[in-house]
């Protein structure tokens, strides 16, 4: 019996157990967050559909944009509120579990290795970007009447709506352990307004070549890529950058911001 | 348990925060860690529970490393921290089912464990209400339930009982007796002299990382009373006596 205890200390804890673990990690997060689903829609939905209603169809109505304006808004729309949910949902969960409540240090203790509980908090943060996302279409048909759609397009969709989501919550994973807590608002000004605005939401990346200072500051945001490849596959009609250089970039930058992001979360658990 | 020549220096300090500490624990001994603040206790506690990286020497918890298996140790160990990080957003029975299921404890065994220990820590009126309005003394009971659910062999109390009004102090000791009848292995850091006099089977005192003394607290004062003309010395005079008087 003592030698089986000794043997099973050696082995470690089993990658069944590990599974299970992280399951139960991944259960109380959706747990938590499903008790109150209103209160997360309207917290993610609110701005997009605003943003939808005033530049979609209001100043389309009044002929201050033009009427196919709704078809270039819709699609970056749907990357931003993906990226955005994602950024928040890790990003928050992390300044409020490590700076105020200490919640995550019960999970911190669990059999599980730092980047399993890290990867946790991604990929609760990628589902509610994802369950966000899909919101986003019967919301714009409501508002707009429709939206763009092709079938054809639905794996490249899938593919940079589910990366876009990962990298966001890697960004957010990044935030949430390097911005110290107090400085977590002056952090979100700074960062956020600028991602918004240079994601290439509102606008087609290819056709800044008149800006061009403009056009490399965009290349540089990650959202960009998201906004893109989601025009590439819903109205591929609109100038865009290529689905797969979208998909690479994405690829690129989930790699970079999930190892700063581990980074981060492994100097804020452990001293 | 055993802590050979542990140091730790954190980034940018001046001096070790532990300083080549030694001292060992017997399976099922309540032993005390007696300091000051900022002597080093938590320290201790935070690389023996894989939450400090030591710089030197080594840690071993149940005969396992903690630098070498930290996952490992996990499962082998239950703490109770100073600072309540109770899940807020969770019940009492949540808070407690949850726990079990992080560490992999099947429903069948958590579910009666959990109403076992609500139980036995007087919680089974309160176990659908969130802590947010907890007393000291409730989120202290909450704590330590919690960190039974996954039956540890090692319990780490960190201050257990800082805060707590005398009743509440005395349910904490007597469930930490049972504990020790039980055969878990306790540690608790503490400056409450009482406390480490009426729980510890052994108390080790230390201050600026390092260990002044080990011993029973009866052979402690003995000590002291043979060597000083103090008269009956407690532990407390004994703690002065090793660490000074100054305020820090």
């Amino acid at each position: 019996m003592r030698t089986e205890r000794a043997a099973e200390m050696v082995r470690g804890p089993s990658g069944v157990l590990m599974l299970r673990s992280f399951g139960s990690v991944l259960r109380r997060d959706i747990t938590v967050t499903g008790k109150d689903p209103v209160a997360f829609l309207a917290q993610v939905l609110l701005q997009p559909v605003l943003f939808l209603f005033v530049f979609g169809r209001l100043l389309t109505g009044l002929g201050y944009l033009s009427g196919g304006y709704a078809s270039l808004l819709f699609p970056g729309l749907v990357a931003l509120t993906a990226t955005v949910t994602a950024i928040q949902a890790s990003a928050f969960h992390l300044v409020a579990e490590f700076g105020w409540t200490r919640e995550i240090e019960d999970r911190l203790l669990a059999p599980l290795p730092l980047w399993a509980v890290a990867a946790e908090k991604v990929v609760f943060a990628a589902i509610q970007a994802l369950v966000a996302a899909a919101v986003m279409f019967p919301i714009g048909i409501g508002v707009l009447g429709s939206v763009p759609y092709r079938a054809a397009g639905l794996g490249l969709l899938a593919g940079v709506l589910g990366l876009g989501s990962l990298v966001g919550a890697c960004i957010g994973l990044t935030i949430g352990t390097f911005v110290p807590p107090t400085k977590i608002s002056l952090g979100f000004a700074l960062i956020f307004t600028p991602l918004l605005f240079t994601s290439a939401t509102q606008y087609p990346w290819p056709l800044l070549t008149h800006l061009r200072w403009f056009q490399v500051l965009t290349a540089a945001n990650p959202i960009t890529y998201v906004s893109e490849g989601m025009r590439a596959t819903l109205a591929p009609a609109i100038p865009h950058i290529p689905g797969w250089v979208c998909l690479l970039t994405l690829t690129g930058s989930l790699v970079l911001f999930a190892t700063i992001g581990m980074i981060g979360f492994r100097r804020c658990a452990i001293d | 348990m055993e802590v050979r020549e542990l140091v730790k220096r954190y980034r940018k300090a001046r001096a070790d925060a532990v300083d080549r500490l030694s001292f060992a624990v017997a399976e099922g001994e309540i032993f005390g860690l007696l300091g000051p603040n900022g002597a080093g206790k938590s320290t201790t506690v935070g690389v023996l529970t894989t939450r400090v990286r030591p710089t030197g020497g080594r840690a071993l918890v149940a005969g396992v490393d903690v630098v070498a298996a930290p996952r490992t140790v996990r499962g082998l160990l239950g703490v109770v921290p100073q600072r309540n990080n109770l899940d807020r957003s969770l019940s009492v029975r949540q808070n407690l089912l949850f726990h079990a299921a992080y560490h992999g404890v099947p429903p069948r065994v958590r579910r009666p464990r959990a109403e076992a220990l609500l139980e036995q820590f007087a919680l089974t009126d309160r176990a659908d209400d969130k802590p947010d309005l907890f007393s000291g003394g409730q989120n202290q009971r909450m704590m330590i339930a919690r960190a039974l659910m996954h039956d540890p062999r090692v319990l780490f109390l960190d201050e257990p009982t800082t805060g707590l009004d005398p009743a509440a102090r005395l349910f904490v000791w007597d469930r930490v007796r049972e504990l020790r009848a039980a055969g878990v292995t306790i540690v608790l850091t503490t400056h409450d002299m009482d406390e480490a006099a009426t729980l510890a089977d052994r108390v080790g005192i230390v201050d600026a990382g390092r260990l002044l003394a080990l011993d029973t607290p009866a052979a402690l004062t003995r000590r002291l009373t043979t060597g000083a003309a103090v008269g009956e010395a407690s532990l407390e005079d004994v703690f002065l006596h090793l660490t000074g008087t100054a305020l820090r």
